[in-house]
């Protein structure tokens, strides 16, 4: 039997580091002296001012450009297949990006525009893929979204679109919502908001009629599939009918049932289309619905509100709002599962008070982990959003200002992780909390890391465990704690304090 | 609210007889609004009274992001209360003017900047529509009339003839339609018999023919408008006549371009091109 080594066995091996000393002398390196003098360089006050100052480069921003957004978005409705006019190695990524996190298929269409599109236009392109697309893979809408090529051209979508139906290369009836995406403004969660919008107005015009009586419950760019089940839920122990709008749990948490499926779930047509009837619209997250929840608003005329439930006083305020909108009160069992939380923070809290935190992911997530690890005693010092503007940076600071745990604490909008780690060098903390990407910023510092946020490659299941409502509460809670408490048996590993209690 | 876009070959008089013709409007009492299309930003000079110092493309390389800007930055007011604003874009020979004109027209559309009681919105765009970008005014939801500057010179009219095919195109997916020719006159010959010929040809109509005349010029130099400089001048009343015939305007078609040889044929038959062959 061969033995097939991985690579992180492989290249250990004495032939292949043998291989690496040998290389050194072609790639000429600097001495080991003179590579940590440089090293220690970027840890120093000095660095950091440098660093700061930078403009022309942004080195490991924390975020994804705006199609990922709008495909993401459009996989959450039922039949929908995400459509991307545009260069084909973008959509690769996006696919690939995906699958990487929730380690699932995932199926998007691209228009594969090439030298002479980018000349001549993208129209045909888009007329035969959105024929290939409707002859092969039989969707019940198409979504489409842009890159950048076919946005720098100037792609009409709509016209194209209109053109492609009177071609004949897809029925006139079926629903072609489209967004404009360019990769080269904004980032994921605003190519999910113009999705979102694209879609909801496409799907809505024409349909108002009686009211439903439901609630609309749009997500936003949430890659945790658990916190679609806990929303589910919720919804269900308050006695409220609703309609989550872009449901992306089917698509990426599909029971396995050995046969793939093209179009797993998500929000049936029907449903999104009566959601202009609903009572009212409530956004799980503000920085990625923020132009969707304007038309909501102005177009459909309905209540429209932004409650992000991550943490305690988050969540109470969702129930509170949910209840006056629908008149329905908060059942028992919902208290019970805050008193418990509550309970478990009480227990937890002596630990996580007076630590520092270094926090970085998108606004939204990040406003919710503030509160919340303030709510533990927490001190949020260093809040870094790449994809955050000055509203963000406004929202965190008023938070930061609501609490004596926010004193210390710091918003950068716009910094990437390469600021980060000028901050954890010159102003350590203890916990940082991010993606994967993240963990470089350990491997340099030190500094242990909770991962929270997208994408989340390196470990498995995380996106599977809710981190909305009470429910959601606990499992941070949980992270948090013991992540510290991790750290402290390897602090005391060898001292009378190796505690077997905590 | 009416939204109008401006085309025509470079050179020919856009941004003159655009901003003549929107302070007529203005005069009149409507309220207006002017978009420069083009990244040498001298779509608005004449109702500022200087050239615009703050395009959005200048702002959104000043600011590193055109997310970080505010509309009070771009959008300025001028003679009479027209509101301007200008796209802006790259020096010649590098980047992409078109994507300015995309991105410059997306900013004011989501920060609101047409308001609710603009009556008239004027797109003033560079040269032909050479590619996306250049559309972008005619796009839906956006100019529904357009209206082609040209001259009885056989290129500015080659280039109205190539701009009615650009508008055919915009004119089938979407619902632009083609509102005229204005003749902005080089005192060529048979100058007024030509343009009506080729607006006929074409399935338009020539809606104003304005005469040349050196007090435009004289108005340009001071950094204003016939209509702000000389008011009492005929040429001012030749622009309020236009504007008026624009603002009155029911005549709205898809165009209908004619061939190169045809084109040659209309100059042929208006003696112009013998002429100068016997010459």
């Amino acid at each position: 039997m061969i033995k097939i080594k991985d690579h992180n066995e492989l290249f250990n091996q004495p032939d292949y580091q043998a291989q690496f000393e040998r290389k050194k002398e072609f790639e000429r390196p600097w001495p080991a002296e003179k590579v940590k003098e440089i090293s220690d360089w970027t840890k120093t006050e000095a660095y950091k001012e440098l660093n700061f100052k930078r403009e022309n480069i942004k080195i490991n921003p924390a975020k994804a450009c705006q199609p990922l957004g709008a495909v993401f978005c459009a996989s959450g409705f039922d039949g929908s297949m995400p459509f991307v006019q545009g260069a084909q190695g973008c959509v690769a990524y996006f696919r690939s990006h995906l699958s990487r996190h929730f380690k699932e298929p995932f199926a998007a269409i691209s228009t594969s525009m090439t030298e002479d599109a980018a000349v001549f236009g993208g129209l045909n392109n888009m007329i035969e893929g959105m024929e290939n697309t409707y002859t092969l893979y039989k969707p019940k809408m198409i979504a489409v979204s842009t890159t950048c090529m076919a946005e720098v051209i100037g792609d009409d979508l709509n016209a194209y679109i209109k053109t492609a139906r009177e071609k004949g290369a897809i029925p006139e009836d079926l629903p072609v919502p489209f967004a404009h995406t360019p990769s080269f403004v904004g980032s994921h969660i605003v190519g999910y908001d113009n999705m979102l919008r694209g879609i909801l107005k496409a799907l809505s015009e024409g349909k108002r009629g009686e009211p439903n009586g439901k609630v609309n419950i749009i997500p936003g760019f949430d890659t945790y599939t658990g916190n679609y089940h806990e929303i589910k839920r919720l919804m269900t122990l308050m006695g409220i009918e609703f309609t989550l709008l872009a449901d992306v749990s089917d698509t990426f948490d599909s029971p396995n049932t050995g046969e793939y499926k093209l179009y797993p779930g998500g929000t049936p047509l029907p449903d999104a289309m009566d959601a202009v009837n609903a009572i009212g619209t409530i956004a799980l997250q503000k920085y990625s619905t923020v132009k969707t929840m304007d038309f909501i608003q102005k177009e459909w005329g309905q209540k429209a509100l932004t409650l992000s439930p991550i943490g305690i006083k988050n969540t109470d305020a969702f129930f509170a709002e949910l209840s006056k909108l629908t008149g329905k009160p908060v059942p028992a069992a919902i208290e019970e599962e805050r008193g418990r939380v509550v309970d478990a923070m009480v227990d937890s809290h002596p630990y996580v008070h007076g630590k520092r935190f270094a926090l970085v992911g998108d606004p939204d997530q990040l406003l919710g982990m503030m509160s919340l690890i303030m709510e533990m005693g927490g001190e949020p010092v260093h809040i870094v959003c790449t994809n955050g503007d000055k509203h963000f940076e406004a929202e965190a600071n008023e938070l930061l200002a609501s609490s004596p745990f926010g004193v210390n604490g710091k918003v950068y909008a716009g910094k990437d992780m390469w600021h980060l780690r000028s901050l954890l060098f010159t102003e350590p903390v203890d916990i940082l909390i991010g993606n994967s990407y993240a963990k470089f910023l350990t491997r340099d510092t030190g500094t242990p890391l909770i991962r929270i946020g997208f994408p989340l490659f390196d470990r498995h299941h995380l996106h599977r465990y809710p981190i909305i409502g009470y429910q959601g509460a606990l499992n941070l809670i949980t992270m948090l704690v013991n992540t510290i408490l991790d750290e402290l048996d390897r602090s005391t590993i060898d001292t009378t304090s190796f505690d077997v209690i905590r | 609210m009416r939204q109008i876009a401006i085309y025509g070959k470079g050179g020919i008089g856009k941004s003159t007889t655009t901003q003549n013709l929107v302070a007529a409007l203005a005069e009149a009492g409507r309220k207006c609004m002017i978009i420069g299309c083009d990244p040498k930003a001298d779509s608005t000079r004449l109702i500022l009274n200087r050239k615009m110092q703050n395009t959005v493309m200048d702002m959104a390389r000043e600011k590193g992001t055109v997310e970080d800007l505010d509309l009070d930055e771009v959008l300025l007011t001028g003679f009479k209360g027209i509101r301007c604003a200008e796209s802006g874009g790259p020096e010649p020979g590098v980047g992409c003017a078109g994507r300015g004109v995309i991105t410059a027209i997306n900013f004011l559309e989501e920060n609101g900047a047409y308001g609710d009681d603009t009556e008239f919105i004027f797109y003033d765009v560079l040269g032909d529509v050479v590619c996306g970008g250049f559309a972008m005014p005619i796009r839906e939801g956006k100019a529904k009339e357009i209206y082609i500057v040209t001259s009885g010179e056989m290129m500015a009219m080659y280039a109205a003839n190539n701009i009615s095919r650009g508008v055919l195109k915009y004119a089938q997916s979407g619902g632009v339609r083609l509102g005229g020719l204005i003749c902005n006159s080089r005192k060529t010959d048979m100058e007024f018999e030509l343009i009506s010929e080729l607006a006929s040809k074409l399935g338009t109509q020539m809606i104003h023919f304005v005469p040349r005349d050196n007090e435009v010029q004289r108005a340009e130099l001071r950094r204003k408008t016939v209509i702000d400089y000389a008011p009492d001048h005929p040429q001012a009343d030749e622009y309020r006549e236009l504007a008026r015939k624009i603002a009155d305007n029911k005549n709205f078609v898809i165009p209908t371009p004619i061939t190169m040889d045809e084109l040659e044929r209309l100059l042929m038959d208006y003696g112009i091109m013998e002429k100068e062959e016997a010459a």
